[in-house]
């Protein structure tokens, strides 16, 4: 083995993500054997995806890829790893590709409907918890938010940052400690919220602004939030990489969801349940959907608007970063993950009926199967499926504007 | 810190390629929102058309037409073709697609489509599918169709003119930029004058008081948005050919935002309030983010606060943050009248 020096080993991990996007996979562990099977080094991608090691000198290596860091990806050529024979010349940088395939397996027809049915169902249900507050927010005060999306974003950030920055562990179960971050983001969220309402959209109701100029408010917020965890986050996409929570479970032998997505199914519907009963047995909720309603007749009725509003941002802001968390588990968390499904709760709520609770539920699963089962066509690929949802809703507008569940009256 | 750059860059955005560009499309924008007070939030996806109409027909439809039908149509045939898809066709078929579910609806409804419109264009033209990226060469984008435009110019490519601002393929695109958008100003105008304007004013200010009148506002509005899908276009077209790329993600949804930003910085329903708004959005941008960019690099700001890249993000942060404050104290923007035109409700 020549003594020259400045010999390294390395190479970058991309993989697109499921809407097509490219992404760059971090914390793929790889380890550098030298001819004799010794190891000389090992490396973990970095949040760009690169990877490098300092070899001792030119040589024959062999590398390796530690295949359970893959983050749920899968190799196009398994075959190839470990990778061996990798001639490195002096004082070269040696790069090595590991491609990756896509993350979605394979399965017969009829059985990817039953698979794309349940993800519809996982994605709907996130679509539809993001939603509520939306619907809500339109109901009670009239304004089209378009920040809502950096609400989901700001949630799923603040699971990221628990769950996965600082390794918060919590009674050491995989499902105690993701239920933990989920409860910090959706009380962080709600109060961001709270604070939100209080000190930007209160004061802007209060001073007369008209609901167009509080629209193009609510965008360039969104535009400024959206920039400021690109600039905080960076471009990268961040995983939550439990290994715990990425192991297969199998029901009937029909389908397999993923610990995680069972996590998210069955925590998703207790929320949505209980939201759906709090807004139609508890006060703040009946007050919530009169005011929704027809906001003059319940402030006639002695119903303290402004309050009800307060809560509406409250919960809808909690209920989005919620979603933020689930949607971050079920995708990633990137800098504009909110934006893009801010375009399906439209879609959903739209669907469902603008400004009702219930029909923002409906619509989103709706949507959310829709998106999904889409893919079975042969001419919709994956990085298309959403474009499916954002057709419906402007067919939905042609045929019936007032939504599913909205009630048949002049909104023009 | 070199000033000179500064400078420099300062004035290419009060009046280079990217102030005619954005200027074109908030004229479109101010014919939608200023006059007829429909809310657009899709401009981007009729500048793409621009851009797409032209690259497409130079580079994909005209070659594989002259292909398949045995046609022999040049290059610079296809190209005042490629104008024509890109100016006329491309915009009325978005704008049908966005008018028709929506112009009867709330105004609201109109936003949500055009922001959707725009995301369905730019998702299926970035598609990686064989049969899409054929004609529109998925996220690379299409190149090879401005030849016919430059070979026009009488400037030689190799000097520099306007005290060293542009190169002479960039002078050249700049001055017709110029002609074009004193075309539009004045069209503008004249449209806003004549019985036609008064009507779409009509419409922003009641509709149905219009409509009462026997107007049918549904026509004047569908024709409101295709004349300033029309504006848009041009201006797409114009970035299209300034970069020799038609590319998907140059016409994100965030384009639709300075679009806005320059409408609404100039003061909406004000002829002259779109070209003054761009000016100074983009002389704005260009001079913080070169003189960000030489802090950065002359480490007068540290790399622990800023860094190279992260330049590139204060000008979206400022840029919305801009938008806010302005719709929140300002509606009426510079030139605005605060009694015709405050971003009211309609």
């Amino acid at each position: 083995m020549a003594q020259d020096g400045g010999e390294t080993l390395g190479g970058t991990m991309r993989a697109k993500d499921d809407a097509g996007e490219d992404i760059f996979v971090e914390g793929v562990e790889f380890t550098v054997f030298d001819e004799d099977g010794n190891v000389v080094g090992t490396a973990t991608t970095d949040a760009e995806g690169v990877w490098l090691i300092d070899l001792p000198g030119s040589g024959v290596y062999s590398v390796e890829l530690n295949t359970d860091t893959l983050q749920g990806f899968e190799l196009r050529n398994p075959d190839n790893n470990p990778l061996t024979g990798v001639e490195v010349q002096p004082t070269t940088n040696k790069n090595t590709l590991f491609p990756l395939g896509e993350r979605v397996i394979e399965e017969s027809n009829s059985i990817r409907a039953v698979q794309l049915f349940v993800d519809g169902i996982k994605l709907g249900m996130i679509i539809a918890m993001c939603a509520i507050g939306l619907s809500l927010i339109y109901g009670t005060t009239g304004l089209t938010n378009f920040a809502h999306g950096e609400m989901v974003t700001f949630g799923a950030m603040i699971g990221f940052l628990f769950h996965v920055t600082w390794q918060f562990d919590f009674l050491g179960s995989w499902m105690t400690s993701l239920v933990f971050a989920a409860v910090v983001a959706i009380i962080v969220t709600g109060l961001a919220g709270g604070l939100f309402n209080e000190f930007v959209w209160k004061r802007l109701r209060n001073r007369g602004a008209s609901l167009i100029s509080a629209l193009v408010v609510s965008i360039g917020l969104s535009i400024f939030f959206r920039y400021v965890f690109l600039y905080q986050f960076g471009g990268r996409a961040g995983f939550y990489r439990d290994y715990r929570i990425g192991e297969n479970v199998e029901f009937f032998g029909i389908f397999t969801m993923l610990r995680k997505d069972i996590f998210i199914v069955v925590f998703g519907a207790i929320v949505l349940v209980a939201v759906a009963t709090a807004l139609r047995k508890t006060r703040v909720g009946k007050a919530m959907r009169a005011v929704a309603d027809n906001r003059d007749l319940a402030e006639s009725s002695g119903i303290d608007v402004e309050q009800v509003i307060r809560w509406v941002w409250i919960i809808g802001s909690a209920l989005a970063g919620l979603g933020g968390v689930l949607f971050g588990l079920t995708e990633n968390v990137n800098w504009e993950m909110g934006f893009r499904l801010l375009l399906l709760m439209f879609a959903g709520v739209t669907l469902g009926g603008l400004g009702t609770a219930y029909g923002a539920l409906f619509g989103s699963l709706i949507a959310g199967v829709f998106i999904q089962m889409s893919t079975l066509l042969p001419f919709i690929s994956s990085d298309m499926k959403n474009v499916g949802a954002l057709l419906a809703l402007i067919i939905i507008l042609l045929v019936r504007p007032q939504g599913l569940l909205g009630r048949a009256e002049r909104i023009g | 810190m070199d000033w000179g750059s500064i400078i420099e860059s300062l004035f290419r955005g009060l009046i280079g390629e990217s102030f005619i560009v954005f200027a074109l499309a908030a004229i479109g924008l101010n014919l939608h929102f200023g006059y007829t007070g429909l809310l657009n939030f899709g401009q981007a996806v009729f500048m793409a058309a621009g851009a797409y109409g032209l690259a497409m027909m130079v580079a994909t439809i005209g070659p594989a037409a002259n292909r398949n039908f045995g046609w022999d149509l040049s290059e610079s045939t296809l190209f005042w073709a490629g104008i024509f898809v890109g100016v006329i066709v491309f915009p009325v078929i978005f704008a049908f697609v966005m008018g028709i579910p929506t112009l009867r609806l709330r105004a609201d409804y109109l936003a949500i489509v055009t922001i959707a419109v725009a995301e369905i264009f730019r998702i299926v033209v970035r598609s990686p599918q064989p049969g899409i990226k054929k004609w529109t060469n998925s996220s690379d984008g299409l190149t090879g169709f401005s030849g016919t435009f430059y070979d026009m110019s009488p400037f030689g490519t190799q000097d520099r003119y306007l005290f060293n601002l542009f190169t002479g393929n960039q002078m050249f695109l700049v001055i017709v930029g110029w002609v074009v958008l004193a075309f539009a100003a004045a069209v503008c105008w004249l449209l806003i004058r004549s019985p036609w304007g008064r009507v779409l004013k009509a419409i922003r200010e009641d509709e149905d008081a219009a409509r009462s009148l026997g107007k049918n506002a549904y026509s004047y509005k569908m024709q409101a948005l295709i004349l300033g899908g029309i504006f848009g276009a041009v201006g797409g077209m114009i970035r299209a050919i300034g970069f020799s790329v038609a590319q998907p993600d140059n016409f994100i949804t965030d384009v639709t935002f300075f679009v806005w930003v320059a409408l609404i910085l100039g003061g909406a329903g004000k002829v002259l309030a779109p070209i003054v708004g761009a000016s100074l959005l983009y002389g704005l941008l260009n001079f913080s983010d070169t003189f960000l960019r030489e802090g950065v690099s002359a480490d007068v700001i540290p790399d622990s606060i800023m860094t190279g890249t992260q330049v590139g993000q204060v000008r979206f942060m400022l840029m919305g943050l801009g938008l806010a404050l302005l719709a929140a104290f300002r509606p009426q923007g510079i030139f605005g009248n605060k009694e015709e035109m405050a971003l009211d409700d309609r």
